[in-house]
């Protein structure tokens, strides 16, 4: 699946979207973010920082205990700060 | 009901954006605009640079015109967000609503603007002496999308 990554979160990991592949036991968005955060340093330093971050799944908004199910673009991002 | 949306890097002009909005119509009662304005802080600014994600940013919009016209009987309703480098005075976000009658035309706009800044995925990065500073979101814009559940 793609994933995208925005603002601070893009920054800190140092990509804005790469394709990833995770394992079938990562069933839901928070399982994702545990299985990123192990990727390394940046991963960390992005989702460890004890900073909110949201995510969406195929463009919608979505709670951390959300199933990835068959979705094609995970994206994690900062609270907005628009308007 | 006209619906007017736009994710743009352009300056957008009020007069111009509005007028289609009420052209050829006699039954229209009221107009509500609100224009969000790009801000200094006593000179520390010097620029807004706002990221957004395309495609779900316009999704995000258009899923909260359709909340406002469900709630109101809007004629009308156009919301347009820039994105990329924006200076202290130059616009960010044009909201209007176009009703028969002025109560849901005002109200609609509060509730579109409400509902972008907790949900539209955009962030605003500041230049100038907070170089590099991302703007945090704030408590009071959860609790303003809030006051219109239930």
């Amino acid at each position: 699946m793609k994933a995208l990554y925005f603002a601070w979160v893009r920054e800190q990991i140092g990509l804005a979207e790469e394709t990833i592949a995770p394992p079938p036991h990562v069933k839901t968005i928070a399982d994702l973010v545990a299985w990123l955060k192990a990727r390394g340093e940046n991963y960390e330093a992005a989702f460890g920082n004890g900073r909110q971050i949201r995510a969406a799944l195929d463009r919608v908004h979505v709670k951390p205990d959300a199933a990835i199910g068959p979705a094609k673009e995970v994206a994690f991002f900062p609270p907005m700060t628009g308007g | 009901m006209l619906t007017v949306l736009r994710v743009q890097k352009e300056p957008f002009d009020l007069a111009t954006e509005i007028a289609p909005l009420t052209a050829g119509r006699s039954d229209i009662g009221a107009l509500v605009t609100f224009t969000g304005l790009c801000r200094d802080e006593q000179g520390a600014l010097s620029a807004l640079e706002i990221e957004h994600y395309p495609g779900m940013a316009e999704k995000e919009i258009g899923r909260v015109i359709t909340q406002a016209a469900a709630r109101w009987p809007l004629e009308a309703a156009l919301v347009i967000h820039r994105f990329g480098v924006i200076r202290p005075g130059e616009p960010i976000v044009l909201v209007a609503t176009v009703s028969r009658h002025r109560s849901e035309a005002f109200a609609a706009a509060e509730f579109l603007m409400d509902y972008l800044k907790t949900s539209a995925p955009f962030w605003k990065k500041q230049h100038g002496d907070k170089a590099g500073a991302w703007v945090e979101a704030k408590a009071e814009d959860d609790a303003a999308a809030k006051k219109w559940r239930g």
